[in-house]
């Protein structure tokens, strides 16, 4: 081979290099020394040399431990109820403001502030709102001559309040690409079905909804990787608390790591956490391909006529 | 019964009108052809008899009821739109179907209607298809199965077939000609294409700005067009304009242009007589310059060949008159020469005038 053809062909591989030894160095390093890790018993401040290890106690102590247990479930509920509600609220809102109204670009601005905002800010704002004396939501209910509520001091309310402030901030999110998906239908199609006798709620159902469904599929699966992984605006709002009542996994795995000082036990619960958001990752992928491969195949199959 | 008017009909978007007072009568199972260039306002009067645009003033009235505040389901109509507007995540049977499930039909009802419908339309073997898995011919089929299952008094159709090739759009032509002879039903027809205007139209309705210019059968537009614009619209190749003046010339009235003077008929004589403005527009047909010998009464013109196009039967000559650019369609059967001069024969009878500044026939 000539040494211009060789250059030819290196050619991209070059060009690819500094992103490829950025992923080995802060990606794959990490995710490496995070599962050696899981499989030793490492206290914090000791160095790695002196770990004993451990096999898969690690995994076996997780799965044993009734903390562990809680802390799932309060995972599961957050991320499955903050997924559905977002779900509900940005497309019933974009299905609303998706006709011409006065003074409507400011509105849809308004309305996707929240998630430019840092999540620690949010966690801040929140937990100021919430307070027991000066906060504006039990200030209000004073007012109006209601009780006030123990928004983050009761075990049966802290969790529905940072789910409620969860969905404050990402609901724009499914709103804006709602928004997006609905306003390129195609508009004959929706004129065709008012002509067929189609009311507002008909053609939602039946022909809005259903054309919107691939966004909608991927938004919703985006929004449950990532409900998965919260941290910032609970750690600030009640830090896991009252008890476990809002202690998702991500900070059950920072108060292991750096409470408990386990840092063995922190990299195996940090790779339970992984294993879910990779199935759900492969579950968007997969739905992908199989979308990608039917539109293909109805293609090739109008082709042949 | 279901005969459609249209009263004063005026469409403004903020400062801009579309339709400036249109009046038109549509009779019972008529079929009625807006034709237009783009922007004439066609489909504006055809989205606002749809009820899919708001009228801004004036009323549609169809079956003697006004209509222009009800929704679309409650006008009785159907429509084919351009894009077809298929239901892309519904097979073609759940397409047909969609506006009978909306009004609660019952299984066997919707069935028995389908099936008839996809029959007549040669569409059965692709009712569980999806539009996507379709060509853009069967799509056409599917969207005026769509509307035909609907049985409604009225059909409208937005350039049905502007999306085809040329092929199927003969094709689908031909059909829809063959449909519209079974079926008894109003049919509003929009397009930019004077053939399908011709060959499908009851009434031809030609538009212009927002104005109706003329509207009558596809023989009295083409052979008698009220101004310059039906003129130069309908037919293909289109009308020559030449500028002339009308002069006296030994006790005739003859029109006169720049290398040519042309005696003018009885007919048109009597009616420009007391005209006092000389000035004239001239439109001669291209199929108005004929091969033949000069006989009695009519005019020879000396014109070059500038180039020939042959297009079968037929073959269209580009020449010039005066330093301008003409058409001239002959049978294909004469062998033309670039640069040859041919001698044409052309008959007054076949003249058509217009007023130069309000473009008017006279």
């Amino acid at each position: 081979m000539k040494p211009t053809s060789i250059m030819n062909r290196a050619t991209p591989f070059l060009f690819l290099a500094p992103a490829g030894i950025i992923m080995i160095f802060a990606l794959l390093y990490p995710i490496g020394y995070l599962t050696v890790a899981s499989f030793f018993d490492w206290r914090m401040g000791t160095p790695f040399a002196d770990a004993v290890f451990n096999g898969f106690g690690n995994y076996a102590w997780i799965l044993n431990d009734p903390n562990f247990h809680e802390s799932f479930m309060v995972t599961i509920t957050f991320a499955f109820t903050v997924v559905v509600l977002e779900m509900l609220i940005g497309v019933g809102l974009a299905l609303m403001l998706e006709r011409p109204i006065l003074g409507m670009s400011v509105f849809r601005t308004i309305f996707i502030l929240p998630m430019m905002i840092a999540p620690i800010v949010v966690g801040l704002v929140w937990r100021y709102m919430y307070n027991p004396q000066f906060g504006i939501f039990n200030k209000t209910l004073k007012k109006w001559g209601f009780e006030p509520i123990p928004w983050l001091s009761s075990p049966d309310w802290a969790l529905p309040s940072v789910i409620i402030a969860d969905i404050w901030q990402w609901t724009p999110f499914i709103f804006i690409l709602s928004l997006a998906a609905l306003q390129s239908l195609p508009r004959s199609s929706l004129e065709a079905a008012r002509i067929d006798g189609a009311s507002e709620w008909q053609q939602i159902i039946y022909i809005k909804i259903p054309l919107m469904m691939p966004v909608l599929v991927v938004a919703a699966l985006l929004r449950m990787i990532d409900a998965f992984k919260v941290l910032e605006v609970i750690f600030i709002m009640t830090n896991g608390g009252p008890g476990l009542s809002t202690e998702i996994m991500s900070l059950q795995i920072y108060k292991t790591a750096f409470v408990s000082w386990e840092l063995g036990r922190a990299a195996a619960l940090s790779n339970v956490l992984l294993a879910i958001v990779l199935v759900i990752t492969l579950a968007m992928f997969v739905y992908t391909k199989i979308r990608d491969a039917r539109i293909a195949r109805a293609q090739a199959a109008a082709e042949q006529y | 019964m279901s005969e459609i008017i249209l009263e004063n009909l005026v469409k403004r978007y903020g400062n801009i009108t579309v339709i400036d007072g249109l009046n038109l009568t549509m009779d019972d199972n008529e079929f009625t052809v807006l034709v237009g260039p783009s922007g004439c306002g066609k489909s504006t009067t055809l989205r606002m008899i749809a009820g899919l645009e708001t009228v801004t003033s004036g009323e549609i009235y169809i079956g003697g009821k006004p209509v222009s505040h009800l929704e679309p389901k409650d006008r009785d109509i159907a429509m084919v739109f351009q894009d077809y507007a298929l239901y892309p995540h519904m097979n073609v049977a759940k397409n047909m179907s969609f506006a009978l499930r909306l009004a609660r039909q019952s299984r066997a009802e919707i069935e028995k209607r389908v099936n008839k419908v996809a029959e007549m339309l040669g569409i059965e073997p692709l009712l569980s298809r999806k539009p996507a898995q379709l060509s853009g011919g069967q799509r056409q089929r599917v969207a005026m199965g769509r509307a035909l299952v609907r049985d409604s008094g009225t059909f409208l159709f937005d350039e049905p077939l502007s999306n085809l090739d040329a092929k199927l759009r003969a094709q689908m032509r031909a059909e829809l000609a063959l449909m519209r002879q079974r079926l008894e039903k109003n049919m509003v027809y929009v397009t930019h294409d004077q053939v399908e205007a011709m060959t499908l139209g009851d009434r031809i309705v030609v538009m212009h700005q927002g104005i109706i210019q003329q509207q009558g059968s596809a023989e009295e537009l083409y052979k008698k067009p009220v101004n310059k614009f039906v003129a130069g619209f309908l037919g293909s190749p289109p009308m020559n304009f030449f500028d002339g003046t009308l002069e006296e010339s030994a006790g005739q009235l003859v029109v006169s242009g720049d290398g040519f003077t042309l005696p003018l008929p009885d007919t048109l004589k009597s009616r420009i007589q007391d005209r006092s403005d000389r000035a004239v527009t001239v439109g001669i047909r291209p199929s108005a310059f004929l091969l033949s010998a000069v006989t009695a009464g009519q005019v020879q013109l000396e014109l070059p060949i500038v180039l020939s196009e042959y297009i079968g039967s037929q073959s269209v000559i580009v020449s010039s008159l005066g330093g301008q650019q003409i058409l001239i369609e002959v049978g294909s059967d004469t062998p033309l020469k670039a640069n040859e001069v041919l001698s044409f024969a052309i008959d007054p009878e076949s003249i058509s005038l217009f007023d130069p500044q309000s473009e008017v026939a006279l």
